[in-house]
């Protein structure tokens, strides 16, 4: 079926400012993604999966400009022993990068993958992107594979003894970065991956993970600092037999931010967790779509998504939890809350269970609310002044979602970045 | 300790008036007790006490040690040393209760201009103050009052009051929910605490709970005022006759 005029002329617009990398064994799975890109056309107002998130600034020619964050603070994770990899406005820095080697995990550079014939990445990249744009399509994610210019293969075959942190640094008003990651976990093998940083004006970021029986991945994700970036992020996540991925994002600030998360459980007994908090003031809106498909038996899912907002910022929740045929003992469980600090913000929560299975525990909640005010005067009438109080209850608020991650001392990071931001507020 | 004078109360969004002038003294070291009928105001006196909203004071005064408290915050009321022991104990999940009780007392310390506990001081008091009310670790780091049974979630109030050590205490129907060997210790808890600088008000529907804190002073209140105040008897009476004869005598 022919797109839409508006939809083509506005697709054709973009390509127009875009140059496809010379790509070496990835050349296929780009011009692929190009084309499956051609047919479905970027995302429009009034396409039902962007409802509630306007994505023109996502899809123009020219990625909006967004002023520089002028701040002294170290960013995130800064005191951890990590592995870094950093990408300054979407290109790697080998500079500022730490030696990539590290026993457990072998790690390429995508522009030295490009001009190999035969490489494991191959396997993957776009693979997972292609599968996940059924049933729902995810053009931004196909434009990605089509036109990222950088990124890392990451080949987990042991348990690397320190976290790999990619971390994207924004130096350019006007960057508009695309940046590709694939991620091999194999059998038995256990990674933490971090990213943070707001990495350019405009970012769009695919990872696409794919984990092997019995394989661990757990992922810490802390977008932050500059209040007019734009980020379109999609992590296509395949699980085998007895795997785990443990997914949490961290936002604070940025104009527009939409975080897609498809997760596939094709082996039974795999376990997937995807939590995020965010908080958000004035002109911030921030989505979490979010698309879990259980296709093995006795696997469990979790989505637990907590979003503050005030001064008029929009949170959105689109969450959906797929039951296929066969995949029986599911486990399900979605949760989206958000706290509203005044009555100009708004929380747009579109949850959805699909079941075809008939012997599964699937559940789903989504609430939207100001402070307790019982809470409120319990601790206020303890002493405890009402700022502080609200503080409180708000950290209480996002608990939930920030207790989804294992490693204390990083959820501890998660947690004082909370408080400065509520330390923030005047 | 405690002067309330002519106190008039009415609901914010409604016109009607539920305090109808209250007048209360309460001397520094004395035990007071206020018994009175359903829907006799006892429960919003302690409300308006402490500040909640929701409440408008149409006429009198509430001071303490001269202080008027009806201008204060809660926070500073709290701080000025006034504490209710809640009938419904809030509870407040994602919060951990020492982490409650920590914030509590540093932030009365700060307001009252005095240093702030250190983390290891504050765990050695709390946990001696803990013990005395069988208050064991779990119940110490889980969420303030989660899952906490009824008797708990009163010992949990009588911790805080341990902790904050204000001088007048006003504990709301602290007996309700309370089994008899809970209702002991929440009171042997209640009585360590009394010392000559510190009052108590004590609202209760029932005599039993004044076997255990014995008042000095009992007051009857109906409709929205004190109809009658007199000796540690006067509980007794109610328990024995019920509230009507007292009522048809004042009438």
């Amino acid at each position: 079926m022919a797109l839409p005029q508006a939809k083509q002329t506005a697709t054709e617009e973009r390509l127009a400012a875009l140059t496809m990398p010379d790509a070496g064994c990835t050349r296929k799975a780009r011009e692929a993604a190009l084309a499956r890109l051609r047919e479905m056309g970027l995302p429009g107002r009034r396409d039902e999966y962007w409802k509630y998130t306007r994505p023109d600034t996502l899809i123009s020619a020219e990625a909006p400009s967004a002023a520089l964050f002028e701040t002294d603070e170290p960013m995130m994770f800064h005191e951890f022993d990590r592995l870094k990899i950093v990408f300054i406005d979407g290109v790697f820095s080998a500079e500022a990068s730490d030696d990539l080697t590290m026993e457990g995990v072998s790690i390429d550079r995508l522009e030295d993958i490009c001009c190999k014939d035969i490489h494991w990445a191959k396997e993957l990249y776009g693979v997972l992107e292609a599968r996940g744009q059924t049933p729902v399509q995810r053009p931004l994610a196909a434009l990605n594979t089509a036109y990222a210019s950088d990124g890392v293969a990451i080949h987990v075959t042991g348990k690397p003894s320190r976290p790999i942190s990619l971390i994207y640094r924004h130096a350019s008003e006007t960057s508009d970065a695309i940046l590709h990651h694939v991620i091999r976990v194999e059998s038995g093998a256990e990674v933490t991956i971090l990213e943070n940083g707001p990495a350019a004006s405009r970012f769009n970021k695919c990872m696409e993970i794919d984990i092997a029986d019995g394989g661990t991945l757990h992922h810490i994700r802390a977008q932050g600092r500059d209040h007019q970036r734009r980020a379109a992020t999609h992590m296509f996540t395949r699980m085998g037999t007895e795997s785990v991925y443990k997914s949490f994002t961290l936002t604070v600030n940025g104009v527009l931010t939409r975080n897609e998360q498809v997760v596939e459980l094709t082996g039974d007994d795999a376990v997937a967790h995807v939590a995020g908090a965010c908080v958000g003031d004035g002109e911030f809106h921030h989505d979490d779509t979010v698309f879990v498909t259980h296709d093995a038996v006795n696997c469990e899912s979790r989505q637990v998504f907590k979003k503050v907002l005030r001064n008029g910022a929009t949170g959105v929740f689109q969450g959906k939890i797929l039951v296929k045929e066969g995949a029986q003992k599911t486990d399900g469980y979605q949760i989206s809350q958000s706290l509203l600090l005044d009555d100009d913000s708004q929380f747009l929560a579109k949850p959805e269970l699909e079941i075809y299975a008939d012997d599964v525990a699937c559940s789903h909640g989504s609430t939207s609310g100001a402070i307790d005010e019982t809470a409120l005067f319990y601790l206020r009438s303890r002493g405890v002044p009402t700022k502080d109080a609200t503080d409180m209850l708000t950290l209480a608020f996002l608990a939930e979602a920030v207790d989804e991650i294992e490693d204390e001392a990083l959820a501890e990071v998660i947690v004082s970045r909370l408080q400065e931001w509520l330390a923030r507020r005047s | 300790m405690l002067e309330i004078k002519n106190l008039h109360v009415k609901l914010e969004e409604e016109e009607k008036e539920i305090l109808k002038g209250v007048d209360l003294t309460v001397e520094p070291g004395k035990v007071h007790a206020i018994m009175g009928p359903n829907g006799s105001g006892k429960s919003t006196l302690s409300y308006v006490l402490s500040g909640r909203d929701g409440y408008e004071v149409t006429a009198g005064s509430a001071a303490l040690e001269g202080e008027d408290l009806l201008d204060l915050e809660p926070e500073e009321r709290a701080a000025a040393g006034l504490f209710l022991a809640f009938q419904y104990p809030v509870e407040i999940p994602g919060v951990g209760n020492m982490t409650f009780l920590r914030t509590a007392v540093n932030a009365q310390r700060k307001a009252r201009g005095e240093d702030e506990l250190s983390a290891a001081d504050f765990l050695k008091v709390i946990r001696a103050k803990a013990k005395s009310l069988k208050i064991d670790a779990d119940m110490l780091k889980r969420p303030v009052n989660v899952g906490f049974s009824g008797g708990e979630k009163k010992r949990n109030e009588i911790l805080q009051m341990a902790m904050l050590e204000p001088k007048m205490c006003i504990l709301d129907e602290t007996d309700s929910g309370l089994d008899v060997d809970a209702m002991k210790l929440v009171s042997e808890g209640v009585n360590a605490l009394r010392d000559e600088g510190r009052s108590f008000l004590v609202i209760t529907h029932y005599q039993r709970l004044l076997d255990h804190i014995k008042p000095d002073v009992v007051h009857i209140m109906a409709d929205g005022r004190i109809v009658k105040t007199g000796g540690p008897d006067l509980a007794l009476e109610v328990e024995h006759n019920g509230y009507a004869d007292i009522l048809a005598e004042v009438n």
